[in-house]
C-alpha cells in the first residue's frame, strides 16, 4: 500500500471518478486533499485510501462580483465528507439566484470537472462538484 | 530581553492615489523618521511590506527600492515581508522581535500597496491567489465569499435568522463609516445608513457592496526602537507590551469558520505576554476586512463571547462615545479607511499610537491607554496582534 499521495495522482483520481484520501495509522482520521501528514495529529503513518463520494453541506455562497476570467452568479460550499474530511467544490445542481440558507445540512454527492487555468495557474485542474440528492 | 517601543509613525491618505508604490513609502517612511527625530542614516533595518507590486505595477523585490527612495545607508538591509493582509503587522512584529533581542536598536517597518491601481477584475482575481491554489481557488472562491460563508455558518449556528444577522452587519457598517467621517485620510469619509447597506449590490451571499472594505492604495510606516533610546528622542514613546502570531491551513483544515483559531491562540500569546486581559483594552484597531470579519475579531480577541458580538454594534457598544469597554476602529478600519493590504497593518498601529498619546482629534478615545492590533491575513490562516501602552 502506497504512503504518498500526490496532488496528480489525487487528481488523477478525479478525473476517473475515484476519490482519494489518506487514513491515518494512528489516530483514524481521513484527510483529503492530500498532504504529507495527517491533518488531525500530525502523524506521517498514512495509507491511500478510496473515500465515499458523498457529504453534507456545512455552509456557502453565491459569488456574484468574481475575479477575472469566471463566469458569475456560481456557488462555492465547504462539505463535510461522509470521512469527516472537509473539502471545498461548487454545487452544480442549483440555480445560484435560488440558493439559500435551506442548503447548509443538505447531502450532496461529489464528483469533479476540469477547470481551465488562468495564465497565472499551473494548468488545469479537476476541481470538486456537489450534486444536491 | 529588552523593551521596544514605537517612535514615529505616518500614514499616507489612503483611497486611489497616482502615486507609485515606492513614492507612497517614500512619503510615509521619511514621515515616520522625521517624527522619530532621527535622520535616514540611523534606520539599521527596513522590513517592507508589499503583497502584489508584481501585479499592480510588475514590481518585484521593491525592499531596496524603498531603501534607496528614502537614502537609508547601504549597509542597512531591506527585506519585503508578505503575508497577505498581515503583512505590515507581522514586519512589525518581527521588528519588535529583533529589538528585544538586541540585533538592531532601530528599524523602519511598515508597507505599501495600490491594490486600487489594478481594477476590481484583477484585484479580485489576486487576492483570491491567497486561497490554497489546487483545492480551493479552481472553485471560484473570492475573499468576500469566504467571509460570506462564515456569515452563514454563523446565522445557521447561533439561530440567528440571517435577515436579522444582516441588518446587524450593516450597523457595523454604519459605524466605522461613522468613524471614517472623522478621519481626513480615509478613503471614504462620508456616513451611510443601514438602509443604504441592505440596498448595495450583492457581492457573494450575504453580504452587500458596503459590507465590503474597499481596494486601496497607500502606505503607512513606523519606527521601533529600544525603549531606554526611544525616551531619548520622543516626547511619548509607546510601548510594545505583547505580541503574538499565528498560523492555520486551508479552509478545508479549518472547517468551523466561525471561530478563527489562528487568532484565539494570536491574541493568548499577546495577553500573556502582556500581563492584560481583554478587559484592559481601551482601543481596538482590527481586522473588518468585511462586517462579518469585525463581528468574528470581537469575539475571538474576547470582548466577546462567541456568538453573542454580532449586535455590539446596533448597541452602540464599539461606537466612539459608546457605552462598551473597548471602542472598535475609530480609524473608520479597513472599512471605511481602507486597505491597502501591504500597508494596513502599519496603519492600525499609526492609529492606535496617536490614540495613546492622546493625538487623535476628533476621533480620540477618551482615556485611552492601553490599544490592541488585530491584523488577519489570507483566508483565516495568519493573524498577528499587537498590544501597545502609553505608559508603564
Amino acid at each position: 500500500m502506497s504512503t504518498e499521495l500526490t496532488f496528480k495522482q489525487y487528481q488523477d483520481g478525479l478525473a476517473n471518478d475515484v476519490f482519494w484520501g489518506l487514513l491515518c495509522d494512528d489516530c483514524g482520521s481521513y484527510t483529503t486533499p492530500p498532504q504529507k501528514v495527517c491533518r488531525s495529529c500530525g502523524s506521517t503513518a498514512l495509507q491511500v485510501v478510496e473515500l465515499e463520494k458523498s457529504g453534507f453541506i456545512r455552509t456557502f455562497t453565491v459569488i456574484r462580483v468574481a475575479a477575472e476570467g469566471m463566469n458569475p452568479p456560481f456557488v462555492v460550499a465547504l462539505v463535510e465528507t461522509a470521512s469527516g474530511a472537509w473539502v471545498m467544490g461548487n454545487v452544480v445542481n442549483i440555480d445560484p439566484n435560488e440558493a439559500g440558507m435551506e442548503l447548509i445540512g443538505r447531502k450532496v454527492t461529489l464528483s469533479s470537472r476540469p477547470v481551465k487555468g488562468d495564465v497565472y495557474a499551473c494548468g488545469d485542474i479537476h476541481s470538486l462538484c456537489f450534486t444536491l440528492l | 530581553m529588552r523593551e521596544a517601543a514605537i517612535l514615529g509613525v505616518a500614514m499616507t491618505p489612503f483611497g486611489i492615489s497616482d502615486k507609485t508604490n515606492l513614492e507612497l513609502f517614500a512619503d510615509a517612511g521619511l514621515e515616520a523618521i522625521v517624527h522619530s527625530n532621527l535622520a535616514p542614516g540611523d534606520i539599521q533595518a527596513l522590513f517592507f511590506g508589499n503583497c502584489l507590486g508584481d501585479f499592480e505595477e510588475g514590481q518585484l523585490h521593491m525592499a531596496p527600492f524603498a531603501h534607496s527612495s528614502i537614502g537609508l545607508p547601504m549597509s542597512t538591509p531591506a527585506v519585503r515581508f508578505e503575508c497577505a493582509c498581515a503583512t505590515a503587522t507581522v514586519a512589525i512584529r518581527q521588528a519588535v522581535q529583533m529589538v528585544q533581542g538586541g540585533i538592531y536598536d532601530v528599524i523602519l517597518a511598515g508597507g505599501t500597496e495600490r491594490a486600487a491601481a489594478m481594477g476590481t477584475p484583477l484585484a479580485t482575481r489576486t487576492f483570491a491567489m491567497a486561497s490554497q491554489a489546487q483545492y480551493e481557488t479552481p472553485t471560484g472562491i473570492t475573499f468576500p465569499g469566504v467571509f460570506a460563508m462564515a456569515a452563514h455558518l454563523y446565522s445557521h449556528r447561533y439561530g440567528i435568522p440571517l435577515v436579522e444577522l444582516k441588518r446587524h452587519l450593516a450597523e457595523v457598517a454604519v459605524k466605522n463609516h461613522f468613524h471614517g467621517s472623522k478621519n481626513p485620510k480615509a478613503h471614504f469619509q462620508k456616513e451611510i445608513t443601514v438602509e443604504k447597506v441592505l440596498n448595495g449590490m450583492m457581492v457573494a451571499d450575504p453580504l452587500q457592496l458596503l459590507d465590503c472594505c474597499p481596494f486601496s492604495d497607500g502606505a503607512a510606516a513606523v519606527v521601533i526602537a529600544e525603549a531606554g533610546k526611544a525616551r531619548d528622542l520622543v516626547k511619548k514613546p509607546i510601548y510594545v507590551a505583547g505580541t503574538g502570531q499565528a498560523s492555520a491551513g486551508p479552509l478545508y483544515i479549518q472547517q468551523d469558520l466561525t471561530h478563527v483559531k489562528a487568532r484565539e491562540v494570536s491574541v493568548k500569546m499577546a495577553y500573556d505576554e502582556a500581563h492584560l486581559t481583554p478587559g484592559d483594552i481601551d482601543v481596538c484597531e482590527l481586522h473588518d476586512c468585511f462586517t462579518m470579519a469585525e463581528v468574528l475579531a470581537i469575539e475571538g480577541l474576547g470582548f466577546y463571547d462567541f456568538g453573542r458580538g454580532y449586535d455590539a454594534a446596533s448597541r452602540g457598544e464599539t461606537r466612539l462615545g459608546g457605552k462598551g469597554t473597548v471602542v472598535v476602529n475609530p480609524s473608520g478600519g479597513l472599512k471605511a479607511k481602507g486597505h491597502p493590504i501591504g500597508a494596513t497593518g502599519a496603519a492600525q498601529v499609526t492609529e492606535i499610537v496617536e490614540q495613546l498619546r492622546g493625538e487623535a482629534g476628533e476621533r480620540q478615545v477618551d482615556g485611552a491607554k492601553i490599544g490592541l492590533v488585530d491584523t488577519l491575513g489570507g483566508d483565516l490562516s495568519t493573524v498577528c496582534n499587537l498590544i501597545l501602552r502609553g505608559e508603564k
